[in-house]
């Protein structure tokens, strides 16, 4: 298993489950190594269920929000799903002002988003 | 507006983001100082964020020899800032909706909107290298001008 700086990585029942280990996403070398710690996890997989744990983060920029979707692209065209959960309601505005709440599959809980997979 | 601003600044920073957040943590305790809650203020950072990094990496396209101006007021019921940089400037008007359904999977162009729905207000210079941006308190209504 690969050492990572931004995220903790764990396996749950075929789930890979991502936590953000960063309070505040905003600078642009953490958002930069964050997405190569992110699309390191799912380049050349195809088919993979992966959920993304928020509950860390307390605030983050639009930079670090096309970084999801660039993600998001990047599972969808390996046929896997991406799923986020944990959102602070803060967070949960910017998704919903975004509209990206549209895009995005956002749970409340870690136990009930892995089992909708 | 007859505003009585309890804390006045003016400064130009650098085209360094990492120069700009220690400003903008130097107003977030401003804020926090003179009463502001939490709610607010993550409004605002959020929006300071995406102005600021607008400025240096759009604007002055990080070029070490161009700065950025910032000019700040804030008081316990308002917030006021300026900040221009030394860019060619860009027209809002022309930056696609990225809430529009064909633009919800594109990376880019969702700063602008959270400046608007953050702050009061939100205006360009007619050149699009100056942003002013506004907060009144228990205001999060924006009014384009």
């Amino acid at each position: 298993m690969p050492n990572y700086e931004r995220i903790e990585v764990n396996d749950v029942d075929g789930v890979t489950l991502v936590r953000f280990v960063q309070r505040k996403v905003v600078d642009a070398e953490a958002i930069s190594l964050l997405g190569d710690e992110l699309f390191g996890l799912v380049e050349g997989k195809r088919g993979v269920k992966l959920l993304l744990n928020l509950e860390q983060v307390e605030f983050l920029s639009s930079a670090a929000l096309n970084k999801l979707i660039v993600l998001d692209q990047k599972i969808k065209a390996a046929e896997g799903t991406l799923k986020l959960c944990g959102l602070r309601p803060e967070i949960t505005e910017v998704f919903v002002i975004t509209r990206l709440n549209q895009l995005f599959d956002i749970r409340d809980e870690t136990t009930a988003a892995i089992a909708s997979f | 507006m007859d505003q009585s601003w309890k804390w006045t600044h003016a400064t130009k920073i650098p085209s360094d983001t990492a120069v700009a957040r220690e400003l903008l943590n130097q107003l977030l305790l401003k804020l926090e100082e003179f009463g502001w809650d939490e709610q607010e203020t993550f409004g605002i950072h959020l929006a300071l964020e995406e102005a600021l990094v607008n400025a240096i990496k759009h604007g002055n396209r990080l070029d070490p020899n161009k700065e950025v101006e910032v000019d700040v007021r804030i008081s316990n019921t308002h917030f006021k800032i300026s900040i221009a940089d030394e860019g060619d400037g860009f027209i809002p008007e022309d930056v696609p909706d990225p809430t529009a359904q064909e633009n919800l999977e594109s990376p880019s162009g969702r700063g602008i909107m959270l400046m608007r729905s953050f702050m009061s207000t939100v205006s360009f210079n007619d050149v699009g290298n100056r942003v002013d941006l506004s907060k009144e308190r228990n205001s999060s209504e924006s009014e384009l001008i």
